[in-house]
């Protein structure tokens, strides 16, 4: 039995993040090139769109991501305020530059797929106001706890962010079943089966657990960074190797 | 009760109490949160009276006349229909029996004059061939039926 409350603390984490953060950048290296091979060189072309649909292979990986990241921000937000762990609002700090990205990503590729084929860059329907509510959540959580100077404090509020934000994630997902919007229903979900061919939906599964990948990587990245920053006073930092030279 | 109970209750319960007051407020401004009113919500009065609104349902097969830069149209959702009539660039995707959003308002004629003309894509990809295919098959049931 793994005791996972010893990774709760800083010290024991940072160097387990440290080993694991290559592992993950080499797999999203690895799914990323596999996907966009596929994407590019093995799809075949869409019968109505043309090539210009191969942006879903970016687009909706990037959409995955930009909502599951705000769930995951708002998992640690919980446990934070629970358990009073300083780990949780380091690991949420973490994550939020990476979910405002693929947030980003999600409606510029949008744009550039609706203007052909919707013929606008952009509509005001639920879908993707409630996108681009969850990127301004996101700026909102960066602005907020980068605005508060005591680390502790700024992670409490910017938990409050996640938490409130979080009801956000079901309506992106479900405004297109709930409401009339020029956004399409989703082509991929648990309950039905996919309609899209079977090549199309290798590239953009792929190109998902490339974000993934990414994503697990940069926030591990980024969460040593951010340990080392709050706690370079600690004596255990100062014994690191890497503070030796 | 522990203070960390205490405090995962607080979460719980704000937790809860905001998605409360959501699906309260999504619920209330339902009527504007669509994005368009289908043929058959326009006939039956919920559109928006004196002020523009969009339009969206299917393209009826065999409709579209282009008269030089004036295309016309009927949009349906195979209950109602509007006739459209629209001035401009259709959309690449624009297609008979595919979905359109149009902007507009509609006259004392019934006619749909819109200002904007939009087009509706479905969840479907597929390569031309499976198209094709499908097309094919919708076709031979269409003549064993007749």
């Amino acid at each position: 039995m793994i005791n996972w409350f010893k990774f709760a603390s800083p010290a024991s984490f940072y160097p387990l993040a440290g080993k694991l953060w290559p592992w993950f950048a080499a797999l999203a290296t690895a799914f990323c090139a596999a996907g966009l091979w596929i994407s590019f060189f093995v799809a075949p072309t869409d019968f109505q769109q043309g090539e210009g649909y191969r942006i879903i292979f970016i687009h909706v990986p990037a959409s995955w991501m930009s909502m599951f990241i705000y769930c995951v921000m708002a998992f640690w937000a919980a446990i934070g305020i629970t358990f009073n762990t300083r780990l949780s609002g380091m690991m949420s700090a973490a994550l939020a530059p990476t979910g405002a990205l693929f947030a980003f990503l999600s409606l510029w590729t949008g744009a550039l797929w609706g203007k052909p084929m919707w013929g606008a860059w952009w509509v005001w329907d639920a879908r993707l106001t409630s996108e681009l509510i969850l990127f301004f959540l996101y700026l909102g959580y960066i602005a907020l706890t980068s605005a508060i100077d005591d680390p502790r404090r700024a992670d409490k509020a910017g938990a409050i962010v996640a938490l409130v934000g979080v009801v956000n994630v079901p309506i992106i997902y479900f405004s297109v079943k709930w409401w009339n919007t020029l956004h399409q229903g989703a082509s991929v979900s648990l309950t039905k089966a996919p309609s899209m061919a079977t090549t199309m939906l290798w590239g953009m599964l792929l190109m998902a657990l490339a974000f993934w990948m990414y994503s697990i990587a940069m926030s591990l990245y980024r969460v040593r960074a951010i340990i080392l920053e709050r706690e370079h006073h600690a004596g255990w930092v100062a014994e690191l190797p890497e503070m030796q030279r | 009760m522990k203070p960390r109970q205490k405090r995962l209750a607080i979460v719980v319960g704000g937790l809860a109490a905001i998605g409360i007051a959501a699906a309260l407020i999504l619920n209330a401004f339902q009527s504007n949160l669509v994005f368009f009113f289908t043929p058959t919500q326009v006939a039956s009065g919920e559109a928006p009276q004196g002020r523009p609104f969009r339009i969206g349902g299917l393209v009826k097969e065999g409709s579209l006349q282009r008269t030089d830069i004036t295309a016309r149209f009927v949009v349906t959702d195979t209950a109602k229909e509007i006739p459209v009539s629209y001035k401009g660039i259709l959309p690449d995707l624009f297609s008979e029996g595919k979905g359109v959003v149009a902007q507009g308002s509609i006259g004392p004629d019934g006619l749909f004059t819109a200002s904007e003309v939009l087009a509706k894509h479905d969840e479907n990809y597929m390569p031309p061939e499976a198209q094709a295919a499908v097309d094919k098959a919708h076709e031979a049931s269409r003549t064993l039926k007749q």
